[in-house]
């Protein structure tokens, strides 16, 4: 159990080695607060998309034989899920509300939380690995977040080469702090 | 003609989808470990384009305004679907290679991104040159990330040894701190690259309004 939660969060980071949800990883790290949002309210849709698609894959979908339908169905759950979400919050949490909302309809195509669902069934996890599997992928891409969104801080006041001004910077500091990630290979035999 | 000519154009190098518009990388850079499954991957998302454009440029006046993202989520994931069971059973060893990307075409950004601002708007013709430049704007870049990272990883291109036999081959460029680094440098080449066509134009219009004057 550990050890799927350890190589979900470090070994196989979602965005820095499975190059997963790289869209909201550089549209949403301009500052450290956003991306702390914007990583929780990941985790928690991750966690929620996760307890609803395994049943439904397992009771429903599996045993009538209807497996060529899992793409559609689950793109169609993980959508009304982050709509009824959205309501349920907006009435009743509104302080959560506030502090996640605005981040989650961008989430709806989301590829980590979709890319979550899938590999639970591929991997033939049971439903509390499942569940183990999805917190550590979620939280490892909040993890990914704030660290980029921490050296953005840094490369706003640094000189940078003039031919990777803008986007490419982003690109290439990732790349060094997925050569610092590649160091946690061997932390699970 | 010239009109589908330009729509066509567009998508290539003014508006690439990775390089310009930074939509749809997560596939762009997981998937360009060797050639082969650039191509693989290129000529999927064009699958799906196409036919999503099609269909929803055809029913672009029937579909309401109000439903119109669960219709063309529907579409788009009847596609992905039909894509990820053919090339699952007519190229198995490919499609285990590219591993989840092949399902997740259906959350790609591109192609909502153009179903959206596009094809819900434009004639059917237009959407097929759209979709066309568009795919092809997304392959060229996927299969050149592709043969760099393998030729520098691997010493290979599509398979076929290009290196000398002495090369020892790069491994970072194969691994996934290479990928990003790789990317970073093509989207500063067509940074590049755009701002130099940007200046020849410029450079050609003063001239023509000298000749004029």
């Amino acid at each position: 159990m550990t050890k799927i939660f350890i190589i979900a969060l470090l070994i196989n980071n979602v965005v820095l080695m499975r190059f997963l949800a790289l869209c909201s990883y550089v549209g949403m790290t301009s500052d450290v607060g956003q991306s702390v949002g914007m990583g929780f309210a990941v985790t928690f849709v991750t966690v929620l998309a996760t307890a609803v698609t395994w049943p439904l894959q397992t009771f429903v979908l599996a045993p009538l034989g209807l497996g060529f339908l899992q793409i559609l169905v689950f793109i169609l759950v993980i959508a009304s899920l982050v709509q009824l979400v959205e309501f349920y919050l907006k009435k009743n949490v509104p302080g959560l509300y506030a502090a996640m909302g605005i981040y989650l309809p961008l989430i709806t195509t989301n590829c980590a939380i979709l890319a979550v669902t899938f590999e639970n069934i591929s991997n033939g996890y049971n439903f509390i690995e499942s569940i183990v599997y999805s917190v550590g992928v979620s939280l490892g891409y909040l993890l990914a977040m704030v660290l980029l969104a921490g050296v953005r801080d840094r490369i706003k006041n640094s000189p940078i080469p003039a031919f990777l001004k803008g986007t490419p910077i982003l690109f290439a500091a990732t790349s060094l702090i997925a050569i610092a990630f590649m160091g946690f290979s061997g932390l699970v035999k | 003609m010239k009109r589908l000519w330009n729509i066509f154009k567009a998508g290539i190098i003014y508006e690439n989808p990775l390089l310009m518009l930074m939509i749809g990388l997560c596939s762009a850079l997981a998937v360009t470990t060797n050639v082969q499954n650039g191509v693989g991957m290129g000529l999927a998302m064009t699958f799906v384009m196409l036919f999503s454009e099609v269909i929803i440029s055809i029913f672009r006046k029937v579909i309401p305004n109000s439903a119109r993202m669960p219709i063309f989520i529907i579409v788009i994931a009847a596609f992905t679907t039909i894509i990820d069971l053919v090339m699952k059973a007519y190229f198995p060893e490919l499609s285990k290679s590219m591993g989840v990307f092949i399902p997740l075409i259906v959350v790609n950004c591109i192609i909502m991104g153009r179903v959206e601002a596009f094809a819900s708007k434009e004639k059917v013709l237009d959407c097929v040159a759209d979709s066309l430049g568009m795919g092809l704007g997304y392959t060229w870049v996927l299969v050149g990330i592709a043969a760099f990272r393998e030729l520098l990883g691997n010493g290979t291109v599509a398979g076929l040894q290009v290196m000398p036999a002495g090369f020892e081959p790069i491994l970072f460029f194969i691994l996934p701190p290479g990928g990003f680094l790789v990317f970073a440098l093509f989207i500063s080449l067509n940074i590049w690259l755009k701002g130099r066509m940007q200046k020849a134009a410029a450079k050609s219009a003063a001239k023509a309004e000298e000749v004029a004057a």
